[in-house]
């Protein structure tokens, strides 16, 4: 393939938490960062735990605020830095361009899992019934099965909602997806599903920057590594 | 994207108190905006002089009409105030029983707004009635029951249900779930969740419960002592606190 | 007469000052005007609004008719009829026709009015929204807004309990399209008289110290629903003395055993009836 879109820029990125009511204790999590992800690739963040993986990607998300440095991410045909955008902007780009997929499901009471999996696509214009037909058929595939569509998750065993959490994360395809180890309490059947997404999300033309801890299914979607260590404290 | 309403350096003092001071922030349409604090922060002042209940002292607010008019709301007589909070926006408060009429059914409270605007049909009045209140859950064979005889839960569901009955474009919340049982409030916060998006309604909702921010709101704003210390996206507000005291409101939380 | 007291019992600069807010009260149709209302020798409640205006209106040349639920000879009745004609001497009647002011409490007469009589009302509660809203800064500014929606709420209370408006008097109309008025506790049956009278028509509520007007030939209308549009009582009987079949009907226990009979709540009505009836 040969020049490939490039989806996401970071440039310089660095983040700390300042703890004001813990001796005003100021954490550097990440350093001038720099990172291109182009259209079709998946790249696989790789290091030990503390070296700000997770962090990283909530930066992206813009989940946490940016200290330093640019987050530059493909909207509507131009670049936009999520780190001077407005919330109405990022919402915008949440809404259409950058999905996330974390570890654990957010449970909303009362609300049945098929609902929360057709939410954002219905969020997204698509017609209520088309939707919910096709969280149902996304549902399907990820073997979640029909008896707990209509219940809500929140009894729901860990691999269970960890697969609602897919399918709400995945049912609108969007161009980049930031996945926060969406397989961790998943069987090989099921994460063999997860790696069959992402490839056809990639061969669509998404970008894809995750963590996978398991080998295996990094083998199997990684296009590339990107190796982070933990900073040194001061 | 336009804006629904503009509030600029808006303040509102109680002599030499303050109640408010210098907010400034754009609602969008179909947008809910959390104002979280605790007592006594100003949150209740800010909702009320954004309402037009309160005159603001310094400042200025404006809203965008169904005719995408500007409205410069302190140049507002009474009468448009009052033909605005009828026809365009909807007040719901903390204590039901300030917001309904508890003398009338539930199916007047309900159809009260819609003769306001000039509905002579009874049966349609009726009919619209009973598809609200199970709409928000309420038995439709309690229509013509009073709403004194109403647990609290469902009187704060027959509030909600009166407020939207006309379809309003901007709503004001006052701490709807304050007050009720845990069980009872996740019924309203996943009825309100599901209405304001169905309905597309623009929403500001004061609450002091961020787990209600983080559930219904995109956008948050943080207020201290008539301030606001910290604006943004709720889940950044939640999981990245910038402001001491947004730290500290977070960390306070209880987690189960 | 009683030579002691001034004509008519109030001194002069009372009567202008009703006289004033009369004429306001005219040129507003159906708004409330407030006014300094005096002491009566009656207790509130038995008719101090109505007496203070025909007070403000009489003169030596006008004929008096004073009925109380349509009736001349009832205590109410009798005694303003008589406070008049020792304080103003002037002529008293018992015929509709013959008077040029008929004080009037709870009904209007059956016999038609003509643009040479007023009708003056004794109004206990002026205010039509009070039931429902008890602010009275907030009832003034409901009517300076024409927000009347909270009327309509009362009407749909009726239907919903009672299967049909229920409110049977003191039914509220929309004078001249513009102001929500209490026509007095008269029954609804009196509401059409009121659309396009010939007569003026004083209201003064004394307690409340309000006045207002519906002028000659004002259009009145009563409040409804579309699908329950406003209707009048009928009764399937006949008046027991004089076989009217078109006025309104009071209904009278007449032995120990509840044996009723229906009759004229209009007594001068019933009496022509029923002479012309013989004749």
């Amino acid at each position: 393939m040969t020049a490939a879109l490039p989806m996401l820029e970071l440039r310089g990125l660095s983040k700390s938490f300042e703890l004001h009511h813990q001796h005003d204790a100021r954490l550097k999590v990440l350093d001038s960062i720099d990172l291109s992800l182009h259209a079709g690739e998946c790249v696989v963040l790789a290091g030990p735990s503390g070296a700000g993986k997770s962090t990283l990607l909530r930066v992206i998300y813009a989940n946490y605020r940016i200290s330093r440095g640019a987050v530059c991410v493909r909207h509507d045909g131009g670049w936009l830095d999520l780190a001077e955008a407005t919330p109405h902007q990022v919402l915008d780009v949440r809404r259409r361009t950058l999905g996330y997929v974390s570890q654990f499901l957010r449970v909303i009471p009362r609300v049945p899992a098929l609902d929360i999996v057709a939410e954002p696509l219905i969020e997204a214009g698509t017609a209520t019934t088309e939707a919910l037909q096709h969280a149902g058929a996304l549902l399907h595939r990820l073997n979640v099965p029909e008896r707990l569509w209509r219940l809500p998750p929140g009894t729901f065993s860990g691999g269970e909602q960890q697969r609602v959490n897919i399918a709400r994360g995945l049912i609108v395809p969007r161009p980049l997806l930031l996945l926060d180890e969406p397989t961790a309490s998943l069987d090989a059947a099921n994460r063999a599903v997860v790696a069959e997404l992402l490839e056809e999300a990639r061969n669509a033309g998404s970008a894809v920057l995750g963590i996978f801890h398991d080998e295996d299914m990094r083998q199997r979607v990684a296009t590339r590594l990107f190796p982070m260590r933990p900073l040194e404290t001061s | 994207m336009n804006a629904l309403l503009q509030v600029r350096k808006l303040s509102r003092h109680y002599g030499q108190r303050i109640g408010c001071q210098d907010v400034s922030f754009d609602l969008h349409p179909g947008e809910l905006l959390c104002i979280v604090g605790e007592s006594g922060s100003g949150k209740s002042t800010l909702l009320n002089t954004m309402a037009a209940q309160l005159a603001p002292s310094a400042g200025s607010i404006r809203y965008r009409q169904k005719n995408d008019a500007w409205l410069e709301l302190d140049a507002l007589s009474e009468a448009d105030r009052r033909r605005l909070a009828r026809e365009e926006w909807g007040f719901v408060t903390q204590n039901p029983r300030d917001g309904l009429r508890l003398n009338v059914s539930a199916g007047a409270n309900v159809a009260e707004r819609l003769m306001a605007l000039g509905m002579r049909d009874y049966g349609r009045l009726r009919e619209i009635a009973s598809s609200w209140l199970a709409r928000v859950e309420i038995d439709p064979l309690r229509i013509d029951d009073a709403p004194t005889s109403f647990s609290g839960g469902m009187q704060q569901r027959l509030q909600i249900a009166r407020t939207l009955v006309t379809q309003p474009r901007l709503v004001f919340m006052d701490e709807p779930t304050a007050g009720l049982d845990v069980s009872v409030q996740a019924r309203i916060l996943d009825l309100l969740r599901r209405l304001v998006n169905e309905l597309g309604l623009a929403a500001v909702m004061v609450t002091h419960d961020l787990a209600v921010a983080r559930l219904l709101a995109a956008r948050t704003m943080v207020m201290q002592g008539g301030c606001v210390v910290e604006t943004g996206l709720t889940d950044q507000i939640l999981d990245d606190p910038q402001h001491p005291y947004t730290q500290l409101l977070v960390s306070s939380v209880l987690t189960t | 007469m009683t030579p002691t007291y001034n004509f008519a019992f109030l001194d002069e600069n009372t009567k202008r000052m009703l006289r004033r807010a009369l004429l306001k009260a005219v040129a507003i149709p159906g708004y409330q005007v407030p006014f300094g209302s005096r002491e009566m020798p009656l207790p509130y409640g038995w008719g101090t609004g109505g007496i203070q205006v025909t007070a403000a209106l009489l003169g030596p040349d006008d004929v008096l008719k004073v009925i109380d639920q349509g009736a001349d000879d009832t205590t109410n009745a009798v005694n303003i009829r008589r406070f008049f004609a020792r304080t103003a001497g002037v002529a008293t009647t018992e015929r509709t026709a013959e008077a040029s002011v008929i004080q009037t409490r709870h009904r209007i007469p059956e016999t038609p009015l003509r643009e040479d009589q007023i009708l003056v009302f004794q109004v206990p509660e002026p205010e039509p929204l009070r039931t429902l809203e008890p602010r009275e800064a907030e009832t003034r500014t409901m009517h300076a807004l024409a927000d009347y929606g909270l009327m309509h709420v009362k009407l749909y209370e009726d239907i919903a309990q009672y299967g049909h408006i229920a409110t049977s008097y003191d039914y509220p109309v929309l004078v001249d399209g513009r102001f929500l008025t209490s026509p007095s506790p008269i029954p609804k049956f009196d509401n059409p008289k009121l659309d396009h009278s010939p007569a003026l028509m004083l209201f003064g509520a004394g307690r409340e110290k309000r006045l207002y007007a519906i002028p000659p030939y004002t259009q009145v209308e009563s409040l409804a629903f579309d699908d329950h549009p406003f209707e009048i009582q009928r009764w399937e009987h006949q008046c027991a003395l004089c076989g009217s079949g078109e006025s309104y009907l009071d209904e009278v226990v007449v032995d120990d055993c509840g044996t009723r009979m229906f009759v004229c709540s209009d007594t001068d009505y019933c009496g022509e009836h029923l002479a012309e009836a013989v004749a």
